[in-house]
C-alpha cells in the first residue's frame, strides 16, 4: 500500500469560525494504481491533495505514505519526503521563467545534492521520457502550454518518486494538448508509476482506473454513478 | 552554493536597473571609505618618509637627562656613565636585525670658524672609520678618513653639505683650514648621505617639523677628540637595522644594553633611542580623530545602503512567492530557500563593494591630482571593503531571506 489515509479530518479557522473541509476521509492506493479524485470547486479536493502531498497536515486522522507515518515527521523530514517520494504537477505548470527546460527539470536534483554532471544526464533522461529532449535548452516562454506541462511532468519524475500527484493537470490546456498529457500519464502508469490526479472534469477523470468523488469533504468511490455526476458538473 | 551564485547573477541581471540602484548606496559608501583611507594612508606614508628618510634605517642612541640629550659641554662627564668598549659594541651588533653599529662622540658647537665665518649651532662629531659605513654616508668630494689619520692623530675634518655651505659660502673647502675651539683642522672631504633625500614640505608646520636638523655637521677622527674637548667622554651609538619597522625595537634593545652598564645615582640619566618611527606615529595620530569621523559618516551611508538592500530583497521575496512555494513543494528545505536569498543579497552587495572600490580608487586619484595630496591605495583596505559589503548583504538579507524560508508553501503556491 503506497497511500493509506484513515479518518482524515481537516478544519479551517475562518474568522474564528471553524469550517470543516474534510470529513472522515478514507483512501487507500496500491502501488502502480491510477486514481482520480473528482469534485467541484470548494469540495475539499485541493486540501486533500495538499495533505497527500505533505504540504498540509490534517486536524486528525492517520496518514501513511509507503508505510511511513507522515504525521509524525518534522518539517525537514517532510521536505525530504516531497523531494524523494512525491512528484507534483500543477494546473499552472509553475516553471521557473528564467531557467531553461533542462534547468527546470534538474532543480529537484540540486536539492537532492546530485553532482552537476549527473544532474544534466538525469534531467535529459527525464525530458526524453516526456518526448522533449530536443527542447532542453528552450526557455519556458518558447514552449507551448502542453510542452510546459510536459517539462513540469519531467521535473516531477526526475527523482523517481513513489507517487505522481497531479492537480488539474489539463486545466490550463486546450483539449488536444490535454489529450497528449493524458496519453503521457497512461504511458507513465503503464511503466509502473502510481498516479493520483485531482480534477473537476469527469472526461479527464475517466482516464484513471479508479475514480473517487469528493463532495463537501466526504469521499466516495464512483462506479456506475459516473454518468450522473457528469450531469451535475 | 555555486548553483545559488549562478541563480543570483541571473536574478540580478534580469533587474539591471533595480539592482544597480540598490547597489548604489553600497557603491557610494565603499567609494567614500576607500578614498578617505587612501588619502590618510598617503599622508601618513609621507610623514613617515619625511621623518625617517627614504630607506636609511639608522637609529641614534644617545645619553639623555630626562627629556633632553645630555650636553657634555655644559655638564661635564657624568659620573657612573662608562665609556662604551668594543665588547659592549659587539653585544649591540648581536641584536636581532642589527646590521651594523658604530660609536661616535658628539657636541653641539658654536666655536667653529673659517676665517671670520662661524656656524651657528652645528655639531662636531668624533667618529671612527666604520661610522660612515654604518650611516650610509658616501664621500662626495675629496677623500674620507684613512688608517693614518687615526694612527697619526691627524687633525683632519670632513664636512657635510650644510656645514660646508655655512662656513665657506660657495668657496671650495677642500684643503682649507677651519678652527674648532681654536684647534686647526684641515678639510679633506665632503660627505653626504648615500641616498639624497629631501623631505616633502607642504606647509609651514611641515617645515618646522622636518627642517630643525639642517644645521650642519663636522666630522673629526675620534682619537683627536681630547685635543678639542676631553678624554673618556661617553659615546653615542648609531645602529643600522634591516628594515624601517625594526628601528623602534632594535633602538630600544640597544638602549637597554647601554643602560645596563650605568652605575649612576641620577635616575634621570638614561640612554634613549631617537625614535623617529614613534615621532611619525605621533604626528599621524593627530589627524586620526578627524579621519575616523569621516569614516563613520561613510559608514552611515553603508547602513543606508544596507537598508535599501533589505527593502529590495523584501520586494523580491513577495514577487517570487510562487517560485518559493513551488520550490518548497518539490522538496526544497528551509535552508535551501534561506541560502538562495542570502546568497543573492551577498552577491548584490559584494558587486556593489567591488564597484565601490573601483570608484573609490578613481576618486582618490582625482583628489590627489586636484589637491596635490598624496594617496596610497591600500590593498588590505580594498579587500576588507568588499568583505564588509558582503557582510552587509548577509546581515540585511537575513530578515527577507528568513521571511522567504518561512513561507507556507500552500499559501505561496496560491499567491498571484
Amino acid at each position: 500500500m503506497i497511500l493509506d489515509l484513515q479518518h482524515i479530518f481537516k478544519d479551517y479557522n475562518q474568522d474564528k469560525l471553524l469550517v470543516p473541509v474534510l470529513k472522515d476521509v478514507n483512501l487507500q492506493v496500491e502501488e502502480g494504481e491510477y486514481v482520480a479524485i473528482m469534485g467541484p470547486s470548494g469540495s475539499g479536493k485541493t486540501t486533500l491533495m495538499n495533505i497527500i502531498g505533505c504540504l498540509d497536515r490534517p486536524t486528525s486522522g492517520e496518514f501513511k505514505l509507503a508505510g511511513t507515518d507522515i504525521l509524525a515527521l518534522k518539517d525537514k523530514e517532510l521536505s525530504n519526503v516531497r523531494l524523494n517520494s512525491i512528484g507534483f504537477v500543477f494546473q499552472s505548470f509553475h516553471l521557473m521563467p528564467r531557467e531553461s527546460a533542462l534547468e527546470n527539470v534538474s532543480l529537484p536534483l540540486s536539492y537532492a545534492g546530485v553532482k552537476k554532471k549527473e544532474r544534466k544526464e538525469r534531467a535529459l533522461k527525464a525530458l526524453t521520457r516526456v518526448g522533449l529532449e530536443e527542447r532542453a535548452t528552450f526557455m519556458p516562454t518558447q514552449l507551448s502550454g502542453g510542452q510546459k506541462q510536459r517539462v513540469a511532468i519531467a521535473r516531477a519524475m526526475v527523482n523517481n518518486p513513489k507517487i505522481l500527484l497531479a492537480d488539474e493537470p489539463t486545466g490550463a490546456l486546450d483539449s488536444k494538448s490535454g489529450a497528449q498529457i493524458m496519453e503521457l500519464f497512461q504511458k507513465l502508469n503503464d511503466e509502473g508509476v502510481t498516479i493520483v490526479m485531482i480534477t473537476h472534469d469527469s472526461k479527464i477523470a475517466s482516464h484513471a482506473k479508479r475514480v473517487y468523488n469528493i463532495i463537501d469533504g466526504e469521499i466516495s468511490q464512483a462506479d456506475e454513478k459516473e454518468e450522473k455526476n457528469e450531469e451535475k458538473d | 552554493m555555486l548553483e545559488n551564485i549562478r541563480l543570483s547573477f541571473k536574478g540580478i541581471w534580469s533587474h539591471k536597473m533595480r539592482s544597480f540602484l540598490t547597489m548604489l548606496g553600497i557603491i557610494i559608501g565603499i567609494a567614500a571609505i576607500i578614498a578617505i583611507v587612501s588619502t590618510i594612508k598617503g599622508t601618513n606614508e609621507q610623514i613617515k618618509e619625511n621623518l625617517i628618510g627614504a630607506g636609511d634605517n639608522t637609529v641614534e642612541i644617545s645619553l639623555y637627562q630626562g627629556d633632553w640629550t645630555y650636553e657634555m659641554g655644559y655638564e661635564g662627564i657624568p659620573t657612573g656613565v662608562p665609556v662604551i668598549n668594543s665588547q659592549v659594541l659587539d653585544e649591540i651588533k648581536d641584536i636581532e636585525n642589527v646590521v651594523g653599529a658604530s660609536l661616535y662622540l658628539s657636541r653641539q658647537e658654536f666655536e667653529v670658524y673659517h676665517l671670520n665665518t662661524s656656524i651657528s649651532g652645528g655639531y662636531v662629531l668624533g667618529v671612527d672609520n666604520s661610522y660612515f659605513d654604518t650611516c650610509n654616508y658616501i664621500i662626495k668630494r675629496g677623500r674620507g678618513f684613512c688608517e693614518k689619520d687615526f694612527s697619526e692623530y691627524r687633525k683632519v675634518a670632513l664636512l657635510d653639505k650644510d656645514s660646508a655651505e655655512a662656513l665657506f659660502q660657495g668657496e671650495d673647502p677642500l684643503g682649507k683650514t677651519i678652527e674648532i675651539k681654536r684647534q686647526p683642522y684641515v678639510v679633506v672631504g665632503i660627505v653626504a648621505k648615500a641616498k639624497e633625500f629631501e623631505p616633502t614640505i607642504n606647509s609651514i608646520d611641515d617645515y618646522y617639523t622636518y627642517s630643525q636638523d639642517a644645521s650642519g655637521k663636522i666630522y673629526v677622527p675620534d682619537c683627536t677628540w681630547p685635543v678639542i674637548y676631553q678624554y673618556d667622554e661617553p659615546q653615542n651609538v648609531v645602529i643600522e637595522v634591516e628594515s624601517t619597522d625594526d628601528m623602534t625595537n632594535a633602538g630600544k634593545k640597544t638602549a637597554d644594553i647601554l643602560n645596563g652598564y650605568l652605575s649612576t645615582t641620577d635616575e634621570t640619566l638614561k640612554y634613549k633611542a631617537e625614535d623617529l618611527l614613534k615621532q611619525a606615529q605621533d604626528i599621524q595620530e593627530l589627524s586620526k580623530s578627524t579621519n575616523s569621523m569621516l569614516i563613520w559618516i561613510a559608514g552611515i551611508s553603508l547602513i543606508v545602503g544596507g537598508i535599501g538592500v533589505m527593502n529590495i530583497m523584501l520586494v523580491s521575496v513577495t514577487e517570487r512567492t510562487q517560485e518559493i512555494g513551488l520550490k518548497k513543494a518539490i522538496g526544497a528545505k528551509k535552508s535551501n530557500i534561506l541560502g538562495q536569498f542570502l546568497t543573492e543579497a551577498a552577491v548584490l552587495t559584494s558587486m556593489g563593494g567591488i564597484m565601490g572600490v573601483i570608484v573609490g580608487i578613481i576618486l582618490a586619484e582625482v583628489i590627489s591630482r586636484l589637491s596635490e595630496m598624496p594617496v596610497a591605495i591600500s590593498i588590505p583596505a580594498a579587500i576588507a571593503a568588499v568583505v564588509f559589503s558582503m557582510a552587509i548583504g548577509i546581515i540585511f538579507g537575513v530578515f527577507p531571506s528568513y521571511k522567504a524560508a518561512a513561507l507556507d508553501p500552500i499559501e505561496a503556491l496560491r499567491h498571484e
